[in-house]
């Protein structure tokens, strides 16, 4: 019981780790809040959902929201940060954001309707017995694609050029200009990638719940909010980390207590670090490892 | 007479004002409060369950509801001393979180189904009255040394402690009136609605009403006025765009937003309204 | 030397593994004006961030008026009498002038946030009125009658820092702490600002006062002590500082 609840929340873990790591590469690179991340997974989610309804196989859907979720996060770069960087306080991106979220909601609303539709199955799945544990073929991919991405992240971000113009980017703005890195570039690669992740984190989610909303995107963006902080601002390892911690709390909690509590004790967890240690349980800035 | 329709669009408008209202003080003092829908919340359960179970008079489960939203604005302040900026929005949105998440578990409460038959008792010159009462104060208050200890505060925390403000007790008193004009706020909308959940005050509420201030802009109160009020009836306005409605709601906000990054009522465009010269010289 | 009003008593303070302030005694006399000079980075401005509560030292002791202040918060020692301007000037950018100076007369007026809601509608209340008569004479002192109700941070420079010295008169205090008050002065300033010090110092409130304008210093002071590294390496007299051979190395060893 407690080893399948465990896999469980991993697999549920693993995908809110990827909204969470979007959070944390944004806030990273720009120190702004991106209040509408959470509307850029569902969008990414939808799109998964056309894509399936056209009768594309898993690997297109997946591949296809996370394009579709990096353009829309470049767009949003370009409509509510880029114009208010220089001008507005930090206040001004909550604001400029919760706008785009409203309309991206809405937009979805006009196109797939306001009730929550169901998401169709990738493939008919089938039970492995692990002793203990009971793991769907379909999970297995859910959480299969989720440790992939990350690890392809870490490695992207450790070794590759970008990579490293993204994180000396996050350390100093100023400085980074002046080594000649691009910074408009990098924050534009960043949103990409934070995007493409939460997209990627849409279309898993939704495989796992078999439906999908249009607000669903509020309550998954302040998850991820809550993670980024237990994992430290910045801090891509930590929001990982965060994101399977939250996860596995949150399947234990609906197991062994009340399921409406659930979402309460990611915030619990978050205040809690944040009043005790308030870098996050791994430190701040954006750092790999 | 106004109409019914007229009555409730005023009504609603109002309490969007004084929740405005409920985040500028705090804010005044440089402390971001992204929880106000808890407090509201906190206001509109505690007034609408005397009232309910208790038969207690409505002045007196209104000033009960602002009482409970100041006692927890005070103990969220707390922790929020050692806070600054983003993360201090961030730990006030997870505070408004749970405050809603355990109503939702309180079956003495209603739970999720919600807490039904609350008596009507807001009237629109409940609101009103309010709304007179805080303009009052804060026209008084920015010419005070309290006001000018929360803009001192907001400027330069540490020159303000080294000019001999108490910055913990500065804070303290902001969060904790914000929380009051925040539970006032939750009562009269209790009293009006008659049928509250917990969903009425969750994250939309409160980005909602941080909405209302920043657009309106966050250089003095009547920014939060300005911008709860426009924003509040532009549904109202909207209707002939039909279920476009949000959309355009949302366009429009970011497009003022884009063009005024610092809200509607910016320093520069106070300066030109209320010239400090001329006021300066009237006064003598 | 009569009672000081400032006392230090070895006091320590380093960030990390740098030591910024060693051991340092000492003692400002009552009504005089007391200043610190010293290379760059030697720890004046810390000295002052730990008189004020800025910042807590390591160790040490620090008396003031015959008390031990060095646990109370900033607030309480602006209190009893401490006052300070800010090397890069500090003022509340959002606030007038006169606005700024009122600020500096928090504590020594009363109002809380239900203040506002007493007293005479559309009256200013009492308080507040002698508030602004003694903000005006603060003002009127330092030469900016005229700026009453103009954003602070319009000023030219030279006037944002008389103001940094209104805003801290406006708390009475018996000690003030001026911090390069002449930085990014011209001479004609200077000369003005040299004027201002000797007029307050007048009104007696004790200046400790940080400066690298060693003529404003020699014209001032009564008393000058000298930072290098973190320590104390010479006390006294203007005159005699200027000659001593330890102070002349420090200076010519730092350029």
């Amino acid at each position: 019981m407690f080893a399948q609840q465990l896999v469980n929340g991993l697999m549920l873990g693993g995908a809110y780790a990827l909204v969470a790591i979007g959070y944390t590469l944004i806030f990273g690179v720009l120190n702004l809040l991106h209040l509408a991340h959470g509307e850029v997974f569902m969008v990414g989610a939808y799109v998964g959902l056309a894509l399936a309804l056209a009768g594309f196989p898993p690997w297109a859907i997946l591949a296809g929201a996370m394009l579709a979720a990096a353009a829309l996060g470049v767009l949003v770069e370009r409509v509510a940060f880029r114009p208010v960087r220089s001008r507005g306080s930090h206040v001004t991106p909550l604001i400029t954001t919760i706008a785009v979220g409203l309309v991206l909601q809405h937009v979805v609303v006009k196109i797939f309707g306001a009730e929550p539709v169901a998401f169709p199955a990738p493939f008919a799945s089938a039970a492995l017995d692990l002793g203990p544990v009971t793991l769907s073929t379909l999970q297995l991919l859910i959480l299969g694609t989720s440790i992939v991405l990350m690890v392809v992240l870490e490695i992207f971000l450790r070794s590759t050029p970008t990579g490293m113009a993204i994180r000396a980017t996050a350390e100093n703005q100023t400085v980074a200009g002046l080594m000649g890195i691009n910074v408009s570039l990098a924050i534009v690669i960043t949103f990409a990638i934070a995007s493409a992740l939460a997209g990627a984190a849409g279309v898993l989610l939704a495989w796992n719940f078999t439906g999908l909303s249009p607000f669903v995107g509020v309550k998954v963006g302040l998850k991820g909010l809550a993670i980024m902080l237990l994992g430290g601002l910045g801090n891509v390892t930590g929001a990982m980390a965060g994101g399977l911690i939250i996860g596995v709390v949150e399947v234990m909690s609906v197991a062994y207590l009340a399921s409406s509590y659930r979402d309460a004790f990611a915030f619990a967890v978050m205040i809690l670090i944040l009043l005790v240690r308030p870098t996050g349980l791994f430190g701040a800035r954006l750092q790999t490892g | 007479m106004l109409s019914d329709h007229t009555v409730s669009i005023l009504i609603f408008a109002g309490i969007d004002v004084i929740m405005a209202l409920s985040f500028y003080l705090p804010a005044s003092a440089g402390q971001l409060s992204a929880g106000q829908g808890g407090f509201m919340a906190l206001g509109a359960y505690t007034a609408a369950y005397l009232t309910v179970q208790h038969g207690t008079p409505f002045p007196l489960a209104l000033a009960a509801g602002g009482l409970v939203g100041g006692l927890v604005g005070l103990a969220v302040g707390f922790p929020a001393l050692r806070l600054r900026g983003l993360y201090l929005v961030l730990v006030t949105f997870g505070f408004g979180e749970m405050i809603r998440v355990l109503f939702l578990n309180a079956p003495a409460f209603g739970g999720p189904a919600g807490f039904a038959g609350i008596p009507p008792a807001t009237t629109v010159w409940h609101v009103l009255g309010l709304l007179v009462v805080l303009l009052y104060f804060f026209t008084r208050l920015s010419g005070s040394r309290m006001g000018r200890a929360f803009a001192a505060l907001r400027d330069d925390e540490a020159a303000a402690e080294a000019m001999g403000v108490n910055s913990t007790y500065v804070k303290l008193a902001a969060f904790a009136a914000g929380g009051v004009i925040a539970g006032l706020g939750g009562a009269l909308y209790a009293h009006y609605t008659l049928f509250i959940d917990p969903e009425a005050f969750g994250v939309g509420r409160s980005l909602f009403v941080m909405l209302y201030a920043v657009f309106g802009g966050l250089a003095s109160f009547w920014g939060a006025v300005a911008g709860a009020a426009i924003l509040s009836i532009l549904p109202e306005l909207l209707r002939w765009v039909k279920d476009w409605r949000e959309i355009f709601y949302g366009l429009l906000v970011l497009t003022m937003m884009l063009v005024r990054p610092q809200g509607l009522l910016d320093a520069a465009l106070l300066a030109r309204l209320f010239p400090r010269g001329e006021r300066a010289a009237a006064r003598g | 030397m009569s009672v000081p009003l400032l006392a230090v008593d070895g006091l320590s303070r380093s960030f990390g593994k740098l030591v910024v302030l060693s051991q340092l005694d000492l003692l400002v006399e009552a009504g005089g004006i007391h200043a610190i000079i010293g290379p760059n980075g030697a720890g004046k401005t810390t000295f002052f961030n730990l008189v004020t509560g800025a910042l807590g030292p390591d160790v040490g002791h620090i008396r003031f008026d015959g008390s031990e202040i060095v646990d109370l918060p900033s607030y309480r020692r602006t209190a009893l009498g401490i006052c300070r301007t800010f090397q890069n000037i500090r003022l509340f950018g959002s606030m007038t002038v006169l606005d700024n100076v009122l600020l500096g007369l928090h504590c020594r007026t009363r109002g809380g946030l239900l203040t506002p809601l007493v007293g005479v509608p559309f009256r200013r209340p009492r308080a507040e009125v002698g508030a602004r008569e003694r903000a005006g004479e603060i003002l009127e002192l330092v030469g900016l009658a005229g700026t009453a109700a103009r954003s602070a941070v319009e000023l030219p420079y030279g006037q944002q820092r008389r103001l940094e010295i209104a805003r801290a008169l406006a708390s009475a205090p018996k000690l003030l702490l001026l911090d390069e008050p002449s930085a990014g002065m011209n001479t004609q300033e200077t000369i003005e600002l040299e004027a201002l010090i000797g007029e307050v110092n007048r009104r007696g409130v004790t200046i400790l006062l940080i400066e690298h304008k060693m003529s404003l210093v020699m014209k001032l002071s009564r008393v000058v002590t000298v930072l290098n590294f973190g320590q104390k390496i010479a006390e006294g007299p203007p005159a005699a500082i200027q000659r001593d051979p330890r102070v002349i190395e420090a200076y010519l060893g730092s350029e």
